[in-house]
């Protein structure tokens, strides 16, 4: 466990020490900030509810771009600067290393969307919110969050380059998010199979709308370590290689 | 004790070492020679516990690299060609993040330390961050990762390429103090900085094991039919003008030589000579006062084993 916490503080230092990790993080806060006010508030009269569920619903756009470009780098840029080397010959596991560099990644993703959550409660200003939709929907978008970081890592550990990782990680997430449009005109059972599997529609909407949905937490943590032990499996192969 | 038995390692079809056994005592400098392709970088890899071996064993006192990997990675200590280094890190915190890595204690590492920038010529660059320091420095940072674990081996993969002779001394101090602490493995195409490192020499062909000397340079230059013995300051290489018989007749008949080597080579005569004493000079002037043209001369000991091991590891034609 120590050795992931290292990996993990390691990880999140790389961002803090990188314009990389500022870039993001101020396109993010920029790109929420305007959805909240363009998007969310708008110019017409609205329900609190509903100005913090649009808000929610913008917020998942960065959750998944800033997702998948934050895990973009973590095993790519390793392997291209050659510093894998020095993980894979340290007496740590190739799950070790992947749940480090995938913790350290995520954590920066909370930690930038904890900044957003002055907006939230600006709505009580000229509203009323309720503080369980707040927490609801920021459970969401951190489950979210989570699943898109893994793919994200996954698509790092199999690609040369960040680059590369980004393309990949971004296709990969395309995929499960066009899931939901599939379903639409696919045929039972294959309707209720995507539509399951899309990442945002079924999954997201009710943590927008207060409701903490257990089989969505349930499909996002397997999402998640799903891909985490595919990302462990191509480092493991790399050995073989 | 490090056994290396029967080690064969593949890429697809492409076998780049094959059968390689060998074993290293406790506390050997060992040198690992080998033209490029013939298969040590991979060797060393395998070694450093990076890649898997497609065949064979290794253990180091006993661990089983496949058996027990993170056990077995505890005791290994690497360094690749580019040192793998986090350039937006200072040379402090880098080597704290790897000792941690290591299973080191917060305390130990602090402990550990102050030994290792000693050890590392590093004691003033601890707080400079990694991308604003020399090829010279990144690769005294590079052993410094390697050997913060104590670990039992200590892998080199060329570490004194890229140095300038000034950096190449300080290095050359840098692996003789490591040899005090750790058995050491280490991988150069330059053969004088190993014969003046190495206990022990082993030599790759095409990936696999050729020769294995032990007294080094004597048995390997030995080998292709060199003079072996004497300290090293003792043998001279000799490019000369003159003709062949005399130069022979000369070495031969001079007191000062203990043996030679002579032939001809493109109009001039090659001598290879063991003094009984380092006494060059006395040596040249016998020539000279002979008539015998001096066109070069040269540490003959570097000469007589980079010849050895062009000659151990030529292709046939």
């Amino acid at each position: 466990m120590t050795a992931v916490l290292q990996i993990a503080r390691r990880e999140l230092g790389s961002y803090l020490n990188s314009w990389w990790g500022w870039v993001i993080l101020a396109l993010i806060l920029l790109f929420d900030g305007l959805a909240f006010n363009v998007y969310a508030v708008g110019f017409a009269p609205k329900y609190s509810a509903d100005v913090l569920e649009q808000f929610l619903e913008a917020s998942t756009v960065t959750v998944m771009i800033g997702g998948v470009l934050l895990a973009m780098p973590t095993i790519a840029r390793e392997r291209s600067s050659g510093t894998l080397t020095l993980l894979q010959t340290s007496p740590v596991t190739e799950a070790q290393i992947v749940a480090g560099k995938y913790l350290g990644a995520l954590s920066f993703l909370t930690l930038i969307k904890g900044l957003t959550i002055y907006m939230p409660a600006l709505i009580e200003v000229n509203g009323k919110v309720s503080w369980a939709q707040i927490g609801a929907g920021y459970l969401g978008l951190f489950a979210l969050g989570a699943a898109v970081v893994a793919i994200g890592t996954f698509a790092s550990a199999i690609s040369r380059n960040q680059l590369l990782a980004a393309v990949l990680g971004g296709s990969l997430v395309g995929v499960f998010i066009l899931a939901w449009l599939v379903s639409r005109v696919s045929d039972p059972p294959l309707k209720s199979v995507f539509a399951y599997l899309a990442l945002y529609d079924k999954h997201f909407q009710p943590f927008m709308r207060g409701r903490i949905n257990t089989e969505s937490l349930v499909y996002y943590a397997s999402v998640a370590f799903g891909f985490l032990l595919l990302s462990t499996r191509a480092l493991k192969a790399r050995r073989w290689q | 004790m490090i056994e290396v038995v029967n080690l064969s390692r593949y890429y697809g079809d492409f076998c780049a070492v094959e059968e390689v056994s060998f074993n290293i005592k406790d506390g050997e400098v060992v040198g690992f020679l080998g033209r490029n392709g013939a298969g040590k970088s991979t060797t060393l890899k395998v070694l450093a516990g990076l890649l898997t071996p497609s065949s064979g064993t290794v253990r180091i006192d006993g661990v089983d690299m496949t058996e027990a990997p993170t056990s077995f990675r505890k005791q290994i200590g690497y360094l690749p060609e580019d040192p793998p280094l986090y350039e937006d890190m200072s040379v402090g915190d880098f080597l704290r993040y790897v000792g941690s890595l290591r299973g080191l204690t917060a305390a130990a590492v602090e402990a550990r330390l102050p030994e290792v920038l000693a050890k590392a010529q590093l004691g003033d660059r601890v707080d400079q961050l990694i991308s604003e320091l020399s090829h010279g420095y990144r690769k005294r940072v590079g052993i410094a990762q390697a050997i913060f674990h104590r670990p039992k081996l200590v892998i080199l993969d060329e570490p004194t390429s890229g140095l300038d002779p000034a950096q190449l001394r300080g290095m050359r101090q840098v692996i003789k103090a490591l040899a005090a602490e750790s058995t050491v493995l280490i991988s150069s195409h330059n053969l004088p900085e190993i014969s003046q490192t190495c206990d022990r020499v082993l030599v790759l062909k095409r990936g696999r094991l050729v020769e294995e000397a032990h007294d080094i340079p004597d048995e390997l230059a030995t080998t292709v039919g060199g003079l072996a013995g004497g300290p090293a300051r003792n043998h001279v290489s000799l490019t000369l003008r003159g003709q062949l018989d005399a130069v022979q007749a000369l070495l031969t008949a001079s007191p000062l030589v203990r043996g030679s080597t002579v032939k001809a080579v493109d109009g001039y005569v090659l001598a290879y000579v063991l003094l009984n004493e380092d006494a060059p000079e006395a040596l040249i002037a016998t020539l000279v006062a002979a008539g015998v043209g001096i066109r070069r001369v040269e540490d003959g000991l570097a000469t007589q084993l980079e010849d050895a091991f062009l000659d151990l590891t030529a292709e046939q034609a």
